[in-house]
């Protein structure tokens, strides 16, 4: 059925926040994009409240812990080879993930491109570069709670240091779990030849989940690591 | 630059039911789905009905009822409140009305993505299981206080310290999951999904109510999903971040340097918006079932809308005005007093408003309208009591007594109540094809109604006497006077009544399906989109096959020279005013 014309046509005639409320207010879709790419930007909203409000909370308990706060450096340093060097296994964790996002954005150009082979294995080196993000934080958790850190507790100082690192960094993993499983299952699907007639807004919308998810972790990383 | 249109762009393909199974039970038609979310809401609600009985029975005539002991009374006051506010109001109003309003009232086929909607009912329907097992479990559901404020809530002493809280939480976390789903939808619906000519100044107030709370739910419901994560960890593995070094039952405890404080502070930044995830969607339905039924314009549409959207954004900026005696800087009190006087501006301004709607209105006296009008009685009570409570220093004396339990039941208890029985009253034959019948809806508004000042106004009283709030007995407490007990007793016989008259509603109800009189199309003469559909109740996909176009506002009542005293919001233009 061919749709009949707007009503309240807009063109941005008229320039300035006028123009723009009346754009917005017009007989049309608020956004002018796909459903699902304006769903994934409020779910992100309301997600960017849930890692605000964790690292509000941290930042609370941090500052009214009656404890010393664990010296963070020196608690995730590594020493290779005789060397000590602090954050050495958050800076390459860090470099993985933006890495990732790089070819998740190179993704999303062939998909729009329509050049569904390289899509594919674009978003599978995204998946398989999450995918070993998670496996150095598995790492990092094994070596601290060798070093005996604990939710509960810690030998350095105070226990909270334990329990939001293992919160947070926790629930940004599982993100990226989510992201991972969440990419594999789309690159699938676009192999398949699924979105030949919807279009590939979705390959879009899997990038949003996980461009988030980075940005959350230079978050994590500025108030966790350096501070 | 070229825009794409709406209307019949439809992305995701409708799913089409074929069997009984995937028409009434995994449903993706919104209708289905509305109903299946009221009939649980409203199921849940009915325990915490009785709930609230069974703790009048204790206050109004105590030492008589042995099944009633203060761990079960605690509990029943944490499993009323939580239920009623979550479970019942929250989940109506959005999960229910959202639903079948908004698709319908925007003149779509469905919410943008059926199957999520789908999702977020059952996910619902789990959260409210888990609650619901916590009654069964060993120790009970937790009594903590609907407000669940550690450190008590977790620590042995609290009725349900050890699976109640545990589930409740839990339960929580579930809901929030639901909300979530179902609340992308609602957003997405709403921006993205309206018919041909409806503008967003266009929309009915119903729709911009249940829009501005759906988003408050989105931003608010974080802080109570993070809380309940960090209160679980503090329970099941014993971190710290609530609770403090402390003794208890003379034993001292692993925790340390944990700030209760903190809790309170995530608890309220999403308590306080949820006064308002239930109250706009009531302000929205109410505006509209004021106008239909004094057949006169909504006053001051824009300045309504806009009321709407600055109560939405001041809500986030007064949640301490729930914490003043929790010891916090006064310069804070200061602050969120400041803030919490402000919002009764935006709040007096839709009061006045729905007052000037009825004025030299025609108003038909039906039972909807009945409700509504008893509405602005409590609501404007509930809200002159809130300006006692906003200011610090009067606060600190009625803080925690009677005073405060009669001021949000005024207004977020009784006040959404009232409006959803309008709205029950209002939509019920749009949803059934079937007219409830007046007589006994009349008699239900006026238990109702009375009931609720018999019940309430004296609670007033007792919170000036300062009888503190949440205890089980009062014992031989010198400054309250003997006649308080005569005055909780009065309160019990009348909550009992109330409690009871709802079954003339239920019966209403039940009667009505079975043999009720078919209402007819648009039988109060009502001008938004859900009451043009092609068939009633509306099948599934709305609309035939063409959607509707909106050439006009809601609220073209009584326009002079019309040949009705209506203009459907489809009616093409010529014919009246142009809204």
């Amino acid at each position: 059925m061919k749709p009949a014309e707007p009503l309240v046509t807009s063109d941005y005639t008229e320039p300035g926040v006028s123009g723009m409320v009346r754009d917005w207010g017009a007989d049309k879709q608020a956004f002018d994009m796909p459903w699902g790419k304006l769903m994934m930007w409020i779910f992100l909203l309301s997600d960017t409240f849930i890692f605000s409000i964790f690292l509000t909370g941290y930042m609370n308990v941090r500052l009214s812990a009656t404890d010393t706060w664990p010296p963070a450096s020196e608690i995730f340093a590594l020493t290779v080879g005789g060397v000590y060097l602090p954050l050495l296994l958050i800076a390459i964790m860090t470099f993985i993930l933006i890495t990732s996002s790089g070819t998740m954005a190179m993704a999303v150009n062939y998909a729009y491109r329509g050049d569904r082979r390289r899509t594919v294995i674009l978003m599978i080196a995204t998946a398989v570069l999450g995918a070993s993000f998670v496996g150095l934080q598995a790492f990092e958790w094994s070596k601290l709670i060798h070093d005996g850190v604990r939710p509960w507790g810690n030998p350095w100082g105070a226990a909270q240091f334990g329990s939001t690192f293992f919160m947070i960094t926790g629930f940004h993993g599982l993100h990226v779990s989510a992201g991972v499983i969440y990419l594999a299952i789309i690159a699938r699907k676009v192999a398949r030849g699924d979105y030949e007639k919807k279009g590939y807004a979705i390959v879009e919308i899997t990038g949003l989940y996980w461009h988030f998810v980075d940005l959350v972790w230079v978050f994590i990383f500025a108030f966790f690591y350096l501070w | 630059m070229q825009h794409t249109a709406i209307a019949d762009q439809i992305e995701e393909d409708l799913h089409d039911p074929h069997s009984f199974v995937t028409r009434y039970i995994w449903s993706q038609d919104h209708k289905v789905i509305a109903i299946q979310y009221s009939i649980t809401a409203v199921f849940v609600g009915l325990v915490a009905l009785v709930l609230s009985g069974l703790m009048r029975l204790q206050l109004g005539f105590p030492d008589t009822f042995d099944f009633i002991d203060p761990s079960a009374y605690l509990q029943f006051v944490t499993m009323h409140g939580m239920i009623m506010v979550i479970y019942l109001l929250t989940a109506l109003l959005l999960g229910g009305f959202g639903n079948y309003l908004i698709p319908l009232m925007v003149g779509a086929r469905d919410m943008v993505f059926p199957y999520l909607n789908m999702l977020s009912f059952w996910t619902y329907l789990l959260s409210v299981i888990v609650l619901l097992a916590s009654f069964f479990v060993p120790g009970g559901p937790t009594g903590a206080g609907w407000t669940l404020y550690p450190p008590q809530a977790i620590l042995q002493g609290t009725p349900g310290y050890d699976w109640g809280i545990i589930l409740m939480l839990a339960s929580l976390a579930i809901f929030i999951v639901a909300f979530t789903m179902g609340g992308l939808n609602y957003v997405t619906t709403v921006l993205q999904a309206r018919t041909h000519g409806l503008t967003l100044m266009r929309m009915p107030l119903t729709i911009w109510g249940i829009f501005t709370a759906t988003v408050l739910g989105l931003l608010a419901f974080p802080a109570l999903l993070v809380s309940a994560i960090m209160m679980m960890l503090d329970k099941v593995i014993g971190t710290s971040f609530f609770m403090p070094a402390l003794v208890s039952l003379g034993e001292s405890l692993d925790y340390t340097g944990g700030s209760p404080i903190l809790f309170q502070h995530l608890f309220w930044f999403f308590g306080h918006p949820e006064v308002y995830i239930v109250a706009l969607p009531a302000f929205g339905m109410v505006s509209d079932v004021i106008a239909t039924h004094a057949r006169k314009n909504i006053f001051g549409y824009r300045m309504m809308v806009w009321a709407i959207v600055a109560i939405g954004g001041l809500s986030f900026v007064v949640w301490a005005h729930h914490m003043y005696v929790s010891g916090m800087h006064p310069a804070f009190g200061f602050f969120f007093a400041t803030t919490t006087l402000i919002i009764a501006v935006p709040t007096a301004l839709k009061v006045y408003n729905w007052v000037l709607t009825l004025w030299r209105g025609n108003i038909h006296l039906t039972v909807p309208m009945l409700f509504a009008i008893g509405f602005i009685f409590t609501f404007t009570h509930g809200g002159l009591t809130g300006l006692f409570l906003g200011n610090v220093t009067i606060d600190l004396p009625l803080s925690d007594t009677y005073f405060v339990v009669a001021h949000f039941h005024m207004v977020m208890g009784v006040s959404p109540i009232m409006v959803l029985f309008a709205a029950i009253y209002h939509w019920f034959p749009l949803v059934s094809g079937k007219q409830l019948h007046v007589g006994l809806g009349k008699a239900h508004f006026w238990f109702t109604f009375l009931g609720t000042y018999a019940i309430y106004l004296p609670m007033h009283y007792l919170g000036f006497l300062g009888v503190p709030r949440r205890y089980f007995a009062m014992g031989g407490t010198d400054f309250i006077p003997e006649s308080a007990q005569a005055l909780n007793a009065s309160i019990t016989l009348a909550a009992l009544i109330v409690g009871l008259s709802q079954l003339i509603f239920i019966y209403n109800v039940i009667r009505t399906l079975r043999k009720g009189e078919p209402a007819g199309h648009n039988p109060w003469g009502a001008t938004s989109l859900e009451w043009q559909t092609p068939d009633v109740p509306p099948r599934h996909g709305n609309w035939g096959p063409e959607l509707p176009v909106v050439h006009r506002w809601a609220y073209d009542f009584s326009v002079p020279g019309a040949e009705r005293d209506f203009i459907p919001q489809n009616e093409p233009e010529g014919k009246g005013a142009e809204g």
